[in-house]
This record gives C-alpha cells, structure tokens and sequence, in this order.
C-alpha cells in the first residue's frame, strides 16, 4: 500500500519539465531527483516525501524519450503517478523502470493538491483520505502485467535470451 | 479488410499475413539507435541482461549528437561509455565527431534506415524515417538495451489517422508549415498512441526534405509513428544511398482508419508554434509583433542542405538585426560540406551569423545558443516547452527556416514578403 500526499499538475507535463536536459549529463538517479520538476514547480523537490502521489490531467510525459524522466520521478521519493492518460513512451520508460502508474480519469477528477491518497497498486484501488471517495484505475494488459510480474523488461529479455 | 502501410510492416516483422490494431506482437528490427543521452543508461541495462554481444554489430547504431563536441567532463564521460562499448562490441555504425551528423538527418542520408524497416531508436524523433516509408518509432533507454541484446520489440499495433492535404501550398509555405498546422488543429495529445499516415497532392508535390520535417514531428501530436507512401521522390532519394534491399509498402485502399482529416493548404500561411507548447500554432501575420534575441537554423527538423538554400537565399545581401545572434547548424557533415561548396555557409558568416559543427545543442538547451531568463528565440526545431532551450523564463517560438531566416533580419518574427 503506497499513502502519500498529492502534487497535482494539469495535462501536457513534458519530459523536459520532469528533467531539464540540461541535467542530462548524468545518469545518477539521486541527482537527477534533486532536480526533478523544478521548472514548473520549485517546490516539489523541497516538500516531497517518500510515497507522495503524482496527479495529473491528459498525456503525461510526453515529448522526449529520456528514461531520465521516471528515474527521476521515482527517485524523489513518488510511490506513484495517476494521470487520466500518457505519452506512449514514457508509459513504456515507467513500466521499465519499475516506475508505478494508473489511469483513471475519475481519481485525476476527485484528488486535489495537498490530499492525501492511498493506492493499492496490486488491485489498481486508489482511497482519497481526505475526502473518503475510493476509486479503481484501469487494470494494466495481460501482456504489461506479465512483464511486471517477471521483474521488468530486462528480466523478460534475460529469459528470452536463454531460452534461444 | 485492407491494411495501411504501418500494419503492413510490422505483420513483416512478425511473420503474420496481417496485423489489427490492438494487437500486441513482438516484431523483428531492421535498426536498432542509441545517442549520447540515452545510450549510456541503455549500456548499463544491457549489462544486466547478460548478453555476450549485440544482435547484429552492423544493425545496433550509435550516434553521439546531443551533447557533442562534449559540452562539459560529465557529457565527455558518457560519450566515452559510449565510444568503449562501441569498440568492444565492434559496432560498425559508430559516428565519430569529424564524421557524424544529426541522428535523423544522418541515419537516412547514409541509406541505413530504409523503406519497409522496422526501427525503434532511444530517441523519441526517430518518427522521422517514417518519411522513407519505413516504421520507425521512438523508445527509452530500457528498450533499447533488450532490442541491442535480442534484435527485436513488442508494440501494441497503432491506429491510424489519415491525414490528406489538398491544394498547392503557397510560397513560402513547407513541410514545417503543414506540421505545425495539423498538430495546431489536433493538439500535442491529438494523435496519442497512434500511427499518423500523411498523403494528398501536397504530399506528394512535396519533396523529402519536407517529409522528413513532418514525420519528424508526428511525436508532438503523440504519434507513434509518421508515415508516408514511398513514391518517385522517395526512390530517387533512397536508391543512389541504399546499403541494403528493401521493400515498397502501400496501404490498401479499402484499409481502416481511425479518422481522416483533410486540409486544404492553398490558402495557408506561413506558420509560428507559441510557447509553450507545439500546439499553440499561429499564422506568421499574428506573430510580427514578438522580438527576437536569437534564431536557431538546423536541428533533426530543418537542418537539411534545402533547408539551409531557403535560410541562404534569405541572408544573401542582407544582414543580421544587431540585436539577433543568428546560429546555423548542419545536420551533418555531408551537408555542412554541401553548404560551403554553394556558399552558404558564406552567406551566413557573411550576414554576421554563427556556423556550427552538427549538434542538436541548443534545441534541448544543451549548449550552442542556450537561452537567458526572459530571452526568446525563434528557431527550426521541434519543441517548445518550458525551458527547452535554456532557461524557465525563455521562451521558443517554432516556425520554418524561411521565417526564423527572415526573423533574423527584422529582429522580430517576420515572413520573407516583408523584406522586399
């Protein structure tokens, strides 16, 4: 159970904002945290705390392909981001980097900035403490939850390669 | 049910006589690219999943041009994590610096990309060889390392959007004009998740270098893919290039689309994309009033040798506005020697603008022409985003090399017309 506090954005939050490309010089995951949104929001890496929640509108992540973007993300300490959709690479870049993300339009619709929130990733249940409303993200593809099941596209690869 | 030329690819490259969209399959790939960026997290997992070497050394392509010539110690270090493991692996398509270009703009000019492939590449412009007809798409570096290791990919198979552009288009109006419009009229999410196939007659009059600019953008309306039918234009490009065979697609005429949205460009002007989004897409005559500090000319967008003749016809004669740093870059080195044997690249020194080894430095704010707070630039490239080009108070304005040439004049966004 991840229970966190929520940092709410609106759509359209790029991968340049996530992780300036100026900072992409690295591939340190607690470097690139402690930059992490800075652009459009100073003080999400001053207030973050282990297990805080990302919210936000319509295609998340879009732009660039950096995996820098989750890795960050992840590294500041977010347990998990519900976004109503996302960019398609980075949708990708989070399943691959154990980065933990749900769609559900009606949780994007009832949690505020500064809820908190409690998320059961296993059944996709997502609790708005504050106000009380529960709410169910949509389940992930056989295929996606078969990879999360087998520890990541790396570890899916490592067994493809041996079975050849 | 007929078929469109992107599931016609990938049924290709995993031996299926069709494919639907929806479908997830795991697809075999003809081109596998990693840059600078996203390369070295890539060799780090590729590490971990225990492979003794790449699928294919001559099909895995590494291209060190985002922070290159390295900007700083750090970019010179991932460089050089790439550079090594190019050489342990004995990578054949390793681009050194001296003899290297813009990813996309190199890649297709040296006839590596082809029509009828299937290519993914940690680099989310690799859309670009959709121009080519080929199915090419942008990943992360996690999918890159297993497509090094295993030579092949799931996707989900796209949707598609037919988009149709009717009319001649007017001067001064090209390819970049035509993208920015259609990803102004559908939004940067517009197209999410899905292939978007570009045809009609101003399609098919328009020449590569245009194609590769809208393909090259289709990942700003969310695209998976762009795509354009191989056509004459395309084979007199990729013939004389070709380092292989390939394979002509064409959808079929009865195959299914999403939606299908006409446009008629004869009557378009010239088009300038607002920060901060690609979305914010503006006719040229609603922009005349924005001052400029910098014009950027090149980029895996526009930084083709056409483009470059359409910049220099601009600058010849003409001089920069005092208060402009105008910065040109060739995408590759192919064409910055093209550009010098024209004189260009004489027309733009002599204009009082910078010339650039190719780099994609200052499109991502990298270096080569960062931006301070408050600074606006015009440029050729293909994002917007706050702080894409420097710092969080700058702002980028999008538009053609036509535009960003004639801006550079006025000191301000202007059009060519004005100049007269």
């Amino acid at each position: 159970m991840i229970r966190g506090k929520v940092h709410r954005y609106g759509s359209n939050v790029d991968t340049d904002v996530i992780i300036p490309a100026r900072y992409l010089n690295t591939t340190d995951p607690e470097e690139l945290a402690s930059h992490c949104m800075e652009d459009i929001d100073s003080e999400f890496v001053k207030t973050v705390q282990p297990g805080d929640i990302i919210v936000a509108m319509d295609n998340f992540g879009c732009g660039s392909s950096r995996e820098h973007a989750p890795i960050a993300i992840k590294a500041s300490g977010v347990g998990c981001v519900i976004a109503n959709t996302y960019a398609r690479i980075f949708y990708r870049n989070a399943l691959n980097t154990g980065l933990p993300i749900l769609e559900c339009p009606e949780a994007v619709k009832g949690i505020s900035n500064g809820d908190t929130v409690e998320v059961d990733l296993e059944a996709g249940g997502i609790r708005n403490v504050t106000t009380g409303a529960s709410y169910q993200a949509k389940p992930f593809p056989p295929f996606m939850r078969q990879l999360i099941d087998v520890g990541g596209l790396v570890e899916y690869a490592k067994a493809k390669l041996g079975s050849r | 049910m007929g078929q469109t030329i992107t599931q016609k690819i990938l049924a290709a490259h995993c031996g299926k006589e069709t494919v639907e969209p929806g479908e997830l399959i795991n697809a075999r790939l003809d081109v596998v690219l990693g840059n600078d960026i996203t390369a070295p997290i890539a060799i780090e997992e590729f590490a971990k999943i225990g492979a003794e070497t790449v699928f294919d050394k001559e099909r895995v392509m590494l291209v060190p041009d985002h922070s290159t010539p390295n900007k700083d110690i750090k970019s010179a270090t991932l460089v050089k994590t790439m550079r090594e493991f190019a050489r342990k692996h004995n990578i054949t398509n390793f681009f050194e610096i001296g003899r290297m270009g813009v990813e996309h703009t190199l890649l297709p000019d040296e006839g590596l990309v082809l029509p009828g492939d299937a290519i993914i590449g940690a680099d989310s412009h690799t859309c670009t060889y959709g121009a080519i007809g080929a199915f090419s798409t942008g990943v992360g570096s996690t999918d890159l390392a297993c497509a090094m290791a295993l030579g092949e990919t799931w996707f989900k198979v796209p949707e598609a959007i037919k988009f149709v552009y009717h009319g001649r288009m007017p001067k001064w109006v090209g390819g970049k004009d035509l993208i920015l419009y259609t990803i102004g009229k559908i939004g940067v999410g517009g197209a999410l998740y899905c292939s978007m196939e570009f045809t009609g007659e101003a399609i098919s009059n328009l020449q590569m270098a245009g194609r590769f600019t809208m393909c090259n953008m289709a990942i700003e309306a969310g695209g998976k893919n762009g795509i354009i039918e191989p056509d004459a234009k395309t084979l007199a490009y990729v013939k004389p290039r070709a380092k292989r065979e390939f394979k002509l697609y064409k959808s079929d005429a009865n195959a299914v689309y999403k939606n299908v949205i006409e446009i008629d460009v004869s009557k378009l002007e010239p088009i300038v994309s607002f920060p901060h989004l690609p979305e914010n897409a503006k006719p040229i005559s609603e922009a005349t009033h924005i001052k400029i500090d910098q014009s950027v000319i090149g980029s895996c967008t526009n930084g083709r040798i056409e483009d470059l003749r359409v910049a220099a016809g601009i600058l010849k004669g003409r001089k920069v506005h005092p208060d402009v740093r105008l910065i040109v870059i060739p995408a590759t080195q192919e064409i910055f020697m093209q550009s010098i044997k024209e004189g260009l690249t004489q027309i733009f020194v002599e204009a009082g603008g910078a010339v650039s080894t190719p780099t994609c430095g200052p499109c991502l704010g990298g270096h080569m022409g960062v931006l301070a707070e408050g600074e606006r630039a015009v440029a050729t490239t293909n994002r917007n985003f706050v702080g894409r080009m420097g710092h969080a108070k700058s702002e980028v304005y999008l538009a053609s090399p036509a535009i960003a040439a004639a801006s550079a004049v006025l000191g301000r966004l202007g059009s060519p017309e004005e100049l007269r």
